[in-house]
């Protein structure tokens, strides 16, 4: 009953992609320039700290991109190649330039002991005193169509420290796995999930409070 | 007994599948006689939805048009 596909990482969709870039097809290409370079700069500012920095290493990926796709051979999909090559730039840029620490040390001066939910919120007996409201399905998809959410959002992730921020990027906003997460940022998977923990954490939040002075 | 503060822990160890059978079971217990961890969970879960939709920067007409150079040079080659 298994899909006979399953074990394929790489898509029909991806392979299709790939044979189009290596035939020159100029519009698959701006597609995917464009599909990607945003969630690139994103990605390449969780490990070097300036934007000037950033744009290089996402322009330099893209040409590793171009000149590597003749040696694609689809172990993973288009996607997480794509990010892999980004970060690998990323990381030797931001070592370089010595503004980066890795990760595996970071963790657990980031994983905090600050707890998921405001103490005040709970009475003694740790049953809520002032319980989180029910949200309609569609609040937050609501909320971001307005441009000061995904501002208040932005700033949450911005304001957490480095591994939560880049746990957060990678799992949640940029939907990559745990274990290619694990991966990237060379940490493990527990402490992927102690910082994944706190950082939804705060986000939440931070929703709440947008969500609750919306209304 | 699992108390409400000590779910609101526990909540990402859920989502990602990671509690003991016995946890697990101790975990939805709770759920499904506190509307008001239903409503924590439920909140969570959007969380994450909506960082999944947050808008990514768009590249700049410039930016593209300069990489789309260097992707024909490449292919000239
Ligand atoms: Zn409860």
């Amino acid at each position: 009953m298994s899909d006979p596909t399953s074990n394929r990482r790489v898509s029909a969709e991806d392979e299709a992609t790939v044979e189009r870039l290596l035939a020159g097809d100029e519009a698959t290409f701006t597609d995917l320039v464009e599909r990607y370079h945003g969630r690139l700069l994103r990605l390449a500012l969780l490990f070097v700290s300036d934007r000037a920095s950033a744009e290089e290493v996402v322009q330099d990926t893209w040409l590793a991109v171009i000149t590597g796709l003749p040696a694609f051979e689809g172990r993973s999909g288009l996607k997480t190649w794509i990010f892999s090559i980004l970060s690998n730039r990323a990381k030797t840029r931001g070592r370089r330039e010595k503004r980066s620490v890795p990760f595996s040390a970071l963790t657990s001066a980031d994983q905090g002991n600050d707890p998921a939910v405001d103490p005040s919120r709970f009475t003694s007996g740790g049953g809520w005193s002032a319980p989180p409201e029910k949200w309609d399905e569609d609040t937050p998809e609501r909320l971001l169509l307005r441009q000061e959410t995904r501002a208040a959002v932005d700033a949450a992730i911005l304001a957490l420290p480095a591994a939560q921020r880049a746990v957060i990027t990678l799992r949640d906003v940029e939907g990559v796995d745990s274990a290619e997460v694990c991966n990237i940022l060379e940490i493990s998977d527990t402490n992927q999930r102690v910082l994944l923990h706190r950082a939804r954490a705060k986000v939440r939040t931070a929703l709440e409070q947008h969500v609750g002075s919306s209304r | 007994m699992l108390t409400c503060q000590q779910l609101t822990e526990l909540v990402t160890e859920y989502l990602e599948n990671r509690l003991s059978f016995t946890d697990r079971l101790r975990f939805r217990m709770h759920v499904g006689m506190c509307r008001h961890c239903r409503a924590y969970i439920d909140q969570m879960r959007q969380t994450v939805r909506t960082l999944g939709r947050l808008p990514a920067e768009e590249i700049p007409p410039e930016v593209r048009d300069a990489l789309l150079v260097q992707f024909r040079n490449w292919k000239r080659q």
